[in-house]
């Protein structure tokens, strides 16, 4: 199958000068923190549209979800909250976020993890962007217990999949300027699978002389992240040591509710906060970080060519967080989130173009 | 299924009352029983001449270089143990075979780590897990201290790691049906889920701990890390004096880095093992401070905790051999060498604490043999008998 390396892909679609969105609100601090952003693109007068699909977690059929994945095919874009996996329903019922991904093919995540000025972490400068393959691996969810007791989980790795991400990875690395692609396996006891991702890495390296390229094993690579995360530049692995690189980087750069994450596919693009927690013990409580949520929304506006509603909303976000007194509970504080969105608004205000009234 | 767990449970009432006599009865029930064996009918180490002998694998990189410390300081101290050393340098079959013959033999070993082959190049067995898996040495326990004279950015990490040692994703199992897609099985048990949990919540309720976290990802992996899960759950029932509960693994190492100190005991299948062991290991300090021990029903083998060969510090004095010394403290103290391995373990903590004599991985200039020394010295002052310096 050729699938072309560079697609040159149609600009967002829009209609009276305006863009549509899905928006899932998901459970948990989603619905909440998905609304402060409505508010805010409305303060500042932002071309977008949102169309609202409620996917309801508790419900077994697929109604729901297939909805929400026609409204994305229908948009091109959406912005998600995350929506909950029930561990008590049968091992039919597959993860929604995970149908979602694999239904759009969504198949490169990206979270870029850096340190911000104004919140105080152990660690300091770190820029890490981190590139997941989203679609398969550990993640196929092809499980079978064929003698009771014993249980198979099949761990998928395909060439095709780990060429395009690989690709990926190294086009985004030729874009930002960055300087090495770190490629994060464990191919020393996965030889087959880890083994085939690997090969195809350095397949791919090998076409871009311009940006260094090297392996780490995932174990090295945590034990080397809690002790000297800024030796990191770019980082491409496979589904689940992606999850677990993730969150160990989130947690480095100040906590869950900082980074945002992007979800990208040839014709697709789903924003979500990056460490994808749907909060249910802090939801409706006016204390969860709408930062990430926010600064997912920037990248949403980036994702639709709107570069300068992006910079000022990125801007305003980034302000506010070096204020300590406004930090919420995650970041040591006590500020509220309401507190948050309108310091938000007044800055956007005071820099900038025509806005409604606060 | 049900007769064997039958059987068990009537062992388990019947066995406080008969004690060892219980071990020929079990014999008759069957292999399934002959499983659960309680600890008191395991044979005392073997003492020949009032000295006990271990295997030595030295493998490669740092591994002969530390472990020759050990037996000087072993040597120094008047230990009573003696080295059967086996070289594993090439990967054939026999070599390999040859060291589990000798820690079967001697029942307890002391290995540094074998390069593992090229990770391109597919190895149709992989070395380091035969060992694990033919000796079923199911428990990999790692005890995670922060320690006094070592900087670091979190304080107060005391986290006990008990990992699931043989199946997991670690089963070597995969194949390229179709080309260009590849499938690696990751293979869960309730026997092993069972057999690893039970072993957590002993070593939890012996060490006096509150907490057992089970680290999983069931959202994902329903069928797999739910019936590992599900055989936790099974296991905390039996033990209410003890809290149980799960995290998932993204959760896991996310609060790790922020913050450790609210983990106690945790136990997890193999991968996740992995991960969150080495990520312990880089907040306490680092690869060169913290021991491992496998443990199986018959077999022991120490080691240290991250199992990294250090191929580009080999031979070259700068190692940091306070896991490997550590991990023998654990051996003798499996041998039931008490005075031993505390008189050797408050010598390498006291040396610790010494800033002067760091080595490049906690931050400063000292060499291997200068660290070795300063233990002895430590060790000369305080006690017992023994050798020259």
């Amino acid at each position: 199958m050729y699938w072309n390396l560079k697609m040159p892909s149609p600009p967002p679609a829009r209609y009276g000068g305006r863009h549509t969105v899905t928006l899932i609100p998901g459970d948990g601090i989603g619905p909440e923190l998905l609304s402060h952003v409505r508010e805010l693109f409305r303060f500042c007068c932002v071309p977008v549209d949102f169309e609202v699909v409620n996917v309801d977690s508790t419900m077994t059929s697929e109604d729901d979800i297939n909805d929400a994945i026609t409204a994305i095919r229908r948009n091109g874009v959406a912005l998600k909250g995350n929506i909950e996996t029930n561990h008590n329903l049968p091992p039919s019922f597959i993860s929604r976020n995970n149908l979602l991904r694999t239904s759009l093919d969504l198949y490169a995540n990206v979270m870029h993890c850096q340190s911000l000025p104004g919140v105080r972490t152990r660690h300091r400068n770190i820029d890490i962007i981190i590139i997941r393959e989203n679609t398969e691996g550990e993640y196929s969810s092809l499980e079978h217990e064929s003698v009771s007791g014993v249980v198979e989980c099949l761990k998928i790795i395909t060439r095709t999949n780990s060429l395009r991400i690989a690709d990926y990875a190294f086009r985004l690395a030729r874009e930002r300027g960055r300087r090495r692609v770190t490629a994060v396996h464990k191919a020393n006891i996965m030889s087959l699978g880890d083994g085939l991702f690997l090969q195809c890495c350095k397949e791919v390296a090998a076409g871009y002389q311009d940006i260094a390229f090297d392996a780490m094993i995932v174990d090295n690579t945590t034990m080397q992240l809690v002790s000297k995360p800024q030796q990191f530049d770019v980082m491409v692995m496979p589904n689940l040591y992606g999850n677990v690189v993730s969150n160990v980087c989130a947690g480095l750069v100040g906590g869950p509710g900082l980074v945002p994450g992007a979800n990208y596919g040839t014709d697709y693009a789903v924003f979500e906060c990056g460490t994808r927690n749907t909060g249910k013990s802090i939801a409706d409580g006016n204390i969860a970080n709408p930062t990430a949520m926010l600064l997912a929304s920037c990248l949403l506006l980036d994702h639709l060519r709107l570069h300068a509603y992006a910079t000022m909303i990125r801007r305003a976000v980034i302000a506010t967080v070096t204020e300590t007194r406004l930090h919420t509970a995650d970041l040591g504080g006590q500020g509220s989130t309401s507190d948050v969105v309108q310091s938000i608004m007044k800055e956007i205000q005071s820099t900038g173009p025509l806005t409604q009234n606060i | 299924m049900a007769a064997s767990s039958a059987v068990i449970s009537m062992s388990k009432i019947i066995q406080p009352i008969w004690g060892g006599r219980l071990a020929t009865t079990a014999k008759v029930f069957g292999a399934t029983v002959s499983s659960r064996r309680e600890k008191s009918t395991v044979p005392p180490p073997a003492k020949y001449g009032g000295r006990h002998t271990v295997t030595l694998i030295p493998g490669d990189g740092i591994g002969p270089e530390l472990l020759n410390h050990v037996k000087e300081l072993f040597r120094f101290s008047c230990v009573p143990v003696d080295f059967e050393v086996v070289n594993v340098s090439s990967a054939t079959e026999d070599d390999i075979n040859n060291a589990i013959t000798a820690i079967r033999r001697n029942g307890v070993a002391l290995k540094g780590r074998r390069n593992s082959l090229s990770a391109y190049t597919v190895s149709p067995i992989c070395v380091s897990l035969s060992h694990s898996t033919s000796l079923d040495l199911y428990a990999n326990v790692m005890h995670c201290k922060s320690l006094p004279g070592v900087q670091t950015r979190h304080n107060n990490i005391d986290i006990m790691i008990i990992r699931e040692n043989t199946e997991g994703e670690y089963s070597s199992l995969e194949h390229e049906s179709v080309s260009g897609v590849v499938e690696c099985l990751k293979i869960i048990t309730r026997t092993n889920s069972l057999r690893i949990a039970e072993y957590a919540f002993k070593l939890a309720r012996e060490k006096g701990r509150k907490r057992v976290t089970a680290v999983h990802k069931a959202n994902i992996m329903k069928l797999g890390d739910g019936l590992f899960l599900q055989c936790c759950r099974e296991v905390a029932a039996g033990y209410p004096d003890i809290a149980f509960d799960a995290m998932i693994v993204d959760n896991t190492t996310m609060q790790l880095v922020s913050k450790p100190q609210q983990f106690d005991v945790m136990v997890m299948p193999n991968l996740y093992g992995n991960v969150v062991s080495n990520v312990c290991a880089g907040l306490v300090g680092g690869p060169g401070l913290v021991p491992g021990a496998n443990y199986g029903r018959d077999y022991a083998v120490f080691e240290t905790a991250t199992r990294n060969t250090g191929k580009s510090i080999a031979d070259r004095n700068i190692a940091n051999p306070t896991a490997m010394l550590l991990a023998s403290c654990m051996m003798l103290d499996h041998l039931k060498l008490h005075d031993y391995a505390t008189m050797i373990r408050n010598a390498v903590l006291t040396t610790m604490n010494e800033t002067q004599l760091h080595t490049a991985d906690i931050g400063g200039q000292g060499t291997t043999s200068e660290v070795v020394q300063a233990i002895m010295r430590n060790i000369q002052s305080k006690g017992p008998l023994t050798s020259e310096l």
